[in-house]
């Protein structure tokens, strides 16, 4: 379990990575934290020709509020996203969400863009991202430059996302949430920090009279990546959110919004089982937070 | 064992076979001998003569009738592999990592044969065979009876009786295997670090091996990450080759396992299918047991039968079982051998007896605990003759129990009787899902043949300890000084204890059937009485008093009733080693003894647990919160010790109970190869264990021991059913499979019967524009087939039906890859539809897909309907199975997608 | 050096830091865990050339046998290992955690040492030992 042989760049500057990786065409490929990319290499699954690491690159790493919305490094570091109070306070979804990924020494050296670039179907932070609606930024050579992506359009299939070759994630927007928003998330994993068999995160606001005015509720491990579960919403939405709406909501995401694999730890008959039972509890979590404040 | 640095040294890797069940036609190791950094490869045949079967190690224990059918395993394949994992050849090279890079030079030619799995179709008439010379797959076939089972069941009030699983596992010590070796020319001395649980037999057994004389060899298990059975496999091909090769080479070579070989190159455990019944009285009372089952040998059965008989003797328990009949069929699969594993099949006779006591407490309206206490042996019962033969060739006979008490002790400690009265009602009100489990079990421990110790006291006053089981972490330092101390009088920190040594201690077995303690501490403290007599001997001669008016007093050798004088040990020691006298005809020099300890027959260590689980029915996740065990291995040595081996079984135990089970498809292939799909259980899995002690004495060993390495783990699978159906009582749901996982649990709760998903099926239908006989045409076309298969570079019909090409694959994390692949078009029926069979082989292993298509008219088009299943073998099987599903999707998708738009452009 | 080199194998093979051992080499087991500049990281995980600049802190720079870190002495009083190769890893995992929460709950302590597996002590004793070394021992 060692890594094939490759080249190695450690550029300093964006700048300097985007040329490398333009120099490389699709030989090369960006290293983050490498706690997905690293095991794969050991197991030979990963046998990049050219590795492109970006853990010098300082700009890229940091967070920040913005005028509009937090920003987010692609080179954080998870753990310093779970630390960080303006993260508490003007994201929950995706600090309740953090210590779900992995354990304490994969987060210290996981990346937020890495997760997100990776675009595993069980990862937690694209479906957080999504139930967000977060703004994904991407750089890439000219002509095309800088790009923002949102979170709904930058998943396009197993594994895949908008990243055109040679283009870098570089920065993650949080956009501020409306007034009398809630969010929630949960998870069923076998063990703490494993690949969870199905998640959920949702974002909900309601209006004046209490009634769902928005809901964004984002599933994972249940598609070929995080899956926007848009009938589910349709349902809850303008409704006021009773148990029994709430409930129906959830069925209609496990029943509708979904077509999930199955695999030796779980059928896709019971993975819709949780999907049904984990919105229906983040769903009456997040109206609660919402109405509350 | 990987701390074993020597100048000069090489490092190992092996390739490995990828098929469950293959025909070898060649190896070529050209490519890879040419790898700069390589020094040598060798496959079978470059073994000559050295290439021989392994040794039969335990073989079958006289039993009338018995029918066994040794297979041992080989060090290289040379005719057929047998499972995935089987090392086809070695790579010697300058670093692991270049020896890797070899691995994948190795071009092997191999042709696929349809795996063994499924220990019943195993059995059927015609299934493939793993041994050819053999007409069927069975191993061995064995019946033990005791009483008269039928005549007992005809005057039964009731018969339980229930088909029972208990699934694979292994062992993952978190230490893997490793071997080093070192052939010194001058000395013509062989050294090899092995991590061994039987370092003295597997010196013996290289030295014949190699020619070489037992004292030539030197084999040194040093302080070993972890054992829990599989260590004590011999031998293993590497075990075999790593020596040899560091001789053929002149240099120190080394080989250590990563997770990804352990999972299939090292020994596994706990396949079972049980038909078992119980008779009963209207109050309970046990008339008889009938168990008939299945037991999964792996591919060959060189630890003999030790894990079935252990699985049918331990099944009696702690019950009166006046008749029992017994019937098991080990059977030859394509999967990993089979050897025990911490419990080494106790725990499936638990298992058995136990959930057949809840269900017949059930059925006939008796209180759990009630129905165990009817049938507990009496204290006054022991010795008592089970008139059967346990794994060691001796007859059954418990030593000595005391049962009821620990029942009481443990139902009082986890509160039995407030639980269910009170707490249960309360909280099944409030809508929760709590349940308790309590179970009985007894283990045969600290069997034969023998171990022995050398204790000596050396001028300097210090102690040493030299005996021959290996150690993993049992605490034998300081259990055996423990032991040493008490007889000598002499303080702990001054003994000094080797283990797994043969230049210090060269006679004995191994570390295994929780006889460590038992066997070579009794030797210890044997050998310590002949020291302290020899003590009292040369004191008497040198104080010149007589024996009875010494005493040994701290460390040193006292007058009675004296205040000073008197003489140290030490100095004892080196009087006792005159450099000039004599030594008196009759003596020997020096303070030191050596004893060995054989027991006739083990000694039988009990145990209650009890549990209190919660249950989320709505997610079937389930929650340990309570976990009390009550153990009786004799007398203790040291508490903390026992304790810490109990704590640690329990995990093992709760592992296999809900979260470990080895995954197999259909090919043989292991589907969750690796820590991320293999799960075994943390610390936030695991609940505190509270252990009480109970010492019922062995009168087998002088100072009253009994096992108790592998307690902790046998009875878990057992109490946690038990648990799990009592929280789910208003589901009515029986629990008669482990390990259960919360898919399991779902399938149980909604009653839907669990469909196999161990291959990848695809199925569908598509609409294309076209005639039926213009789709079926184009289809035959290779350049429109090709596009079908995402990724192919280039596809040529290289027969009538059969097109060869290249497809590039790769997804997400997975870097593309070439494939060789090869379409095969059968049962053709133009234009209705046709057979296919799909074969790809790459890096990563290969993939096999058989799919029928049929066409059929569509309006104007025409529909199309699939069925494929798909298998995949090699490392993106073990690893990435979670995704296989998803993946299989896309592909076809896309396949068909490009199929349409090859099809419109050709209409 | 290779690029390709795991910062677990610099340790061991090259620098002779054997302490830090390899049980899964693909970041599940925790047994590699060593500090990157004061946190926990699995070193299976970090090629060695990702180390350049870095301070990294293995279990052989915590306590020697004559003198143990304070953490190490209550392991070796509550009995928290028994073969003993999980251990270098938890304890690497477990310093900087209780750096920052130097008197945690047995919950806390036992999410924490989720992620290093260990097949000997069913972990009991592990959360004992670091009850043992917290000044103000929680939950007792």
């Amino acid at each position: 379990m060692k890594p094939a042989p490759f080249a190695y760049h450690r550029p300093e500057t964006l700048d300097e990575a985007l040329a490398v990786l333009a120099a490389h065409g699709g030989e090369a490929k960006p290293l983050a934290g490498g706690q997905s990319l690293i095991p794969a290499m050991n197991f030979r699954l990963a046998r990049p020709a050219v590795l492109v690491d970006l853990n010098r690159i300082t700009e890229l790493s940091g967070i920040r509020q913005g005028g509009d919305g937090l920003h987010i490094g692609a080179m954080t570091r998870q753990r310093a996203v779970e630390r960080d109070p303006i993260v508490a306070r003007d994201a929950p979804l995706l600090a309740e969400a953090m210590p779900f990924i992995a354990h304490p020494q994969i987060r210290n050296r996981g990346t937020v863009g890495g997760s997100l670039a990776h675009a595993d179907p069980a990862a937690e932070l694209p479906a957080v991202m999504l139930a967000l609606d977060a703004k994904l930024q991407v750089r890439g050579p000219a002509p095309r430059g800088v790009r923002s992506i949102p979170a709904g359009e930058f998943y396009t299939g197993l594994f895949e996302t908008a990243l055109a070759p040679g283009e870098l994630l570089v920065d993650v927007t949080v956009p501020r949430a409306a007034p009398r928003s809630g969010s929630a998330f949960a998870e069923v994993a076998r063990r703490h920090g494993d690949y969870a068999l199905a998640g959920v995160a949702v974002r909900v606001t309601v209006d004046d009279a209490g009634r769902c005015r928005e809901a964004r509720i984002a599933l994972l491990s249940v598609g070929d990546g995080p899956v926007l579960a848009r009938k589910a919403a349709k349902a809850i939405t303008g409704e006021s959110p009773t148990p029994e709406a709430i409930r129906e909501a959830a069925d209609v995401a496990a029943a509708k919004d979904i077509d999930p694999p199955g695999d030796i730890h779980a059928s896709p008959a019971y993975r819709r089982q949780l999907v049904a039972v984990l919105v229906r509890r983040t769903l009456e979590r997040a109206f609660e937070r919402a109405r509350n404040g | 064992m990987d701390d074993v640095q020597l100048d000069g040294m090489l490092h190992v890797a092996f390739l490995r076979s990828e098929h469950a069940h293959a025909r070898l036609r060649g190896v070529d190791v050209a490519a890879a001998r040419r790898r700069p950094g390589v020094v040598a490869v060798y496959a079978a045949d470059d073994l000559g003569d050295y290439w021989q079967p392994g040794p039969l190690l335990v073989p079958p224990p006289p039993i009338p009738g018995l029918v066994f059918h040794a297979c041992t395993q080989v060090p290289l394949v040379k005719d057929k592999a047998r499972h995935v994992g089987e090392p086809i050849a070695m790579v010697v090279a300058e670093s692991r990592y270049v020896a890797e890079d070899a691995v994948a030079d190795i071009v092997v030619d191999v042709a696929p044969l349809q795996a063994v799995v499924d220990l019943e179709a195993a059995l059927e008439r015609g299934a493939p065979l793993v041994h050819e010379h053999l007409s069927s797959n069975l191993a061995a076939h064995v019946v033990q009876e005791k009483g008269d089972y039928n005549a007992a069941k005809a005057t039964a009030h009731r018969v339980v009786q229930r088909r029972f699983h208990y699934d694979r596992g292994i062992s993952a010590a978190i230490e893997n295997r490793a071997v080093a070796a070192r052939w010194d020319a001058r000395a013509e001395e062989l050294t090899v670090w092995d991590t061994t649980q039987a370092p003295i037999p597997i010196r013996n057994g290289l030295a014949r091996m190699l020619g070489l004389l037992e004292s030539q060899v030197r084999v040194i298990a040093p302080f070993v990450g972890g054992g829990f059975g599989p260590k004590i496999m011999m031998f293993y091909p590497e075990e075999v080759l790593v020596p040899w090769a560091a001789m053929r080479l002149g240099r120190p070579v080394k080989w250590t396992e990563d997770r990804q070989e352990n999972f299939t190159a090292t020994t596994q455990e706990r396949g079972q299918v049980h038909d078992a019944e119980l008779a009963v009285t209207r109050d309970g009372k046990i008339l008889g047991v009938k168990d008939v089952f299945l037991h999964d040998s792996g591919a060959y059965d060189s630890y003999g039968l030790t894990v079935p008989i252990n699985s049918q003797c331990t099944l009696l328990g702690p019950y009166d079982v006046p008749n029992y009949y017994t019937e098991f069929t080990a059977v030859f699969t394509n999967k990993t051998l089979v050897t025990p594993v911490r419990g080494a099949g106790r725990q499936h006779g638990v298992f058995v007896m136990e959930r057949l006591l809840d269900f017949a407490a059930r059925e006939l309206g008796i209180d759990r605990l009630e129905i165990r206490r009817r049938n507990y042996l009496a204290p006054e019962a022991f010795p008592f003759n089970n008139e059967i033969i346990f794994q060691d060739s001796a007859p059954l006979v418990y030593d000595s129990g005391d049962y009821a008490p620990a029942l009481a002790q443990a139902a009082q400690m986890i509160g039995y009787e407030q639980f269910v009265r009170e707490e249960q009602p309360r909280l099944r009100v409030a809508g929760r899902h709590v349940g308790i489990g309590i179970v009985s079990y007894i283990e045969g421990t600290g069997i034969g043949p023998y171990e022995g110790a050398r204790v000596t006291i050396e001028p300097s006053g210090e102690v040493r300890v030299a005996t021959g089981v290996g150690t993993q972490g049992q605490g034998h330092f300081t259990s055996f000084a423990q032991i040493v101390a008490e007889v000598l009088g002499v303080p702990m920190e001054r003994i000094h204890v080797v283990t797994g040594d043969t230049r210090e201690f060269n006679w004995g077995t191994g570390t295994f059937a929780s006889r460590g303690a038992v066997v070579a501490g009794t030797a210890c403290h044997a050998a310590a009485a002949l020291v302290r007599d020899k003590i009292f001997a040369v004191a008497s001669r040198v104080l010149q008093v007589p024996q009875e008016r010494l005493e040994l007093v701290g460390g040193r050798m006292m007058v009675k009733d004296a205040t000073d004088g008197g003489i140290e040990l030490g100095a004892l020691a080196a009087r006792a080693n005159p450099l000039r006298g004599a030594v008196r005809p009759g003596t020997e020099p020096g303070l030191e003894a050596t004893a060995y300890y054989g027991p006739d027959r083990g000694s039988t260590a009990s145990g209650v647990h009890a549990m209190i689980v919660e249950v989320d029915p709505e997610t079937a996740m389930v929650e340990i919160r309570r976990y009390v065990v009550v153990h009786d291995c004799g007398r203790l040595i040291n508490p903390m010790l026992v304790e810490g081996q109990i704590h640690g079984g329990v995990a093992h135990g709760i592992g296999n109970a809900f979260y470990e089970q080895l995954v197999y498809d259909d090919g043989g292939q292991l589907q969750n190869a690796s820590f991320m799909d293999y799960l075994l259980p943390t610390a936030t899995d695991v609940p505190r264990v509270e252990v009480a002690h109970r010492e019922t004495a062995s009168p087998l060993n002088p100072i009253g021991l009994k096992g108790v390495g592998e307690a902790g783990c046998i009875p878990t699978g057992a109490a946690f059913a038990q648990a799990v159906e009592d929280a789910l009582a208003d589901y009515g749901l029986e629990i008669t499979e482990i390990p259960l996982s919360p898919d399991k649990l779902f399938d149980l709760l909604k009653k839907t019967r669990p469909k196999k998903r161990n291959v990848v099926v695809i199925d569908g239908s598509f609409v294309f524009q076209g005639s039926r006989e213009a789709v079926y045409a184009l289809l035959q076309d290779p350049e429109v087939l090709g596009k079908s298969l995402p990724g192919a570079m280039h596809l040529g019909r290289t027969g009538d039906g059969r097109y060869d090409g290249l497809m590039r694959v790769g997804i997400g994390p997975v870097t593309a890859a070439e494939f060789s692949v090869s379409v095969t078009l059968h049962d053709q029926k133009p234009p209705a539809g046709y057979g296919m069979i799909v074969e790809g082989k790459g890096g990563f292993g290969f993939v096999r897909g058989t799919a029928q298509v049929a066409l059929a008219d569509h309006g104007d088009g025409t529909e199309m309907t699939y069925r494929a299943e798909v298998q995949v073998g090699g490392t993106i099987a073990g690893v990435g199975q979670r995704l296989l599903d998803s993946v299989a999707k896309r592909m076809t998708r896309q396949g068909l997608e490009a199929l349409n738009t090859a099809l419109a452009a050709r209409l | 050096m290779e690029p390709r080199l795991l910062l677990s194998d610099f340790l061991r093979q090259d620098l002779g830091l054997t302490g830090t051992h390899v049980g899964c080499e693909h970041g599940v087991c925790g047994a590699c865990t060593v500090l990157l500049d004061g946190e926990a990281v699995r070193s299976c995980l970090i090629l060695a050339v990702q180390a350049d600049g870095h301070e990294v802190a293995t279990v052989e720079g915590l306590g020697s046998v004559e003198d143990l870190h304070p953490l190490q002495a209550a392991f070796r009083q509550a009995h928290a290992l028994q073969c003993g190769f999980c251990t270098p890893g938890i304890l690497m995992t477990l310093v900087p955690f209780l750096d920052e929460h130097p008197n945690p709950a047995e919950s806390e302590i036992r999410e924490a040492l989720s992620g290093n597996l260990c097949r000997c002590t069913g972990y009991q004793n592990i959360v004992d030992a670091v009850k043992l070394s917290t000044p103000v021992p929680a939950g007792w």
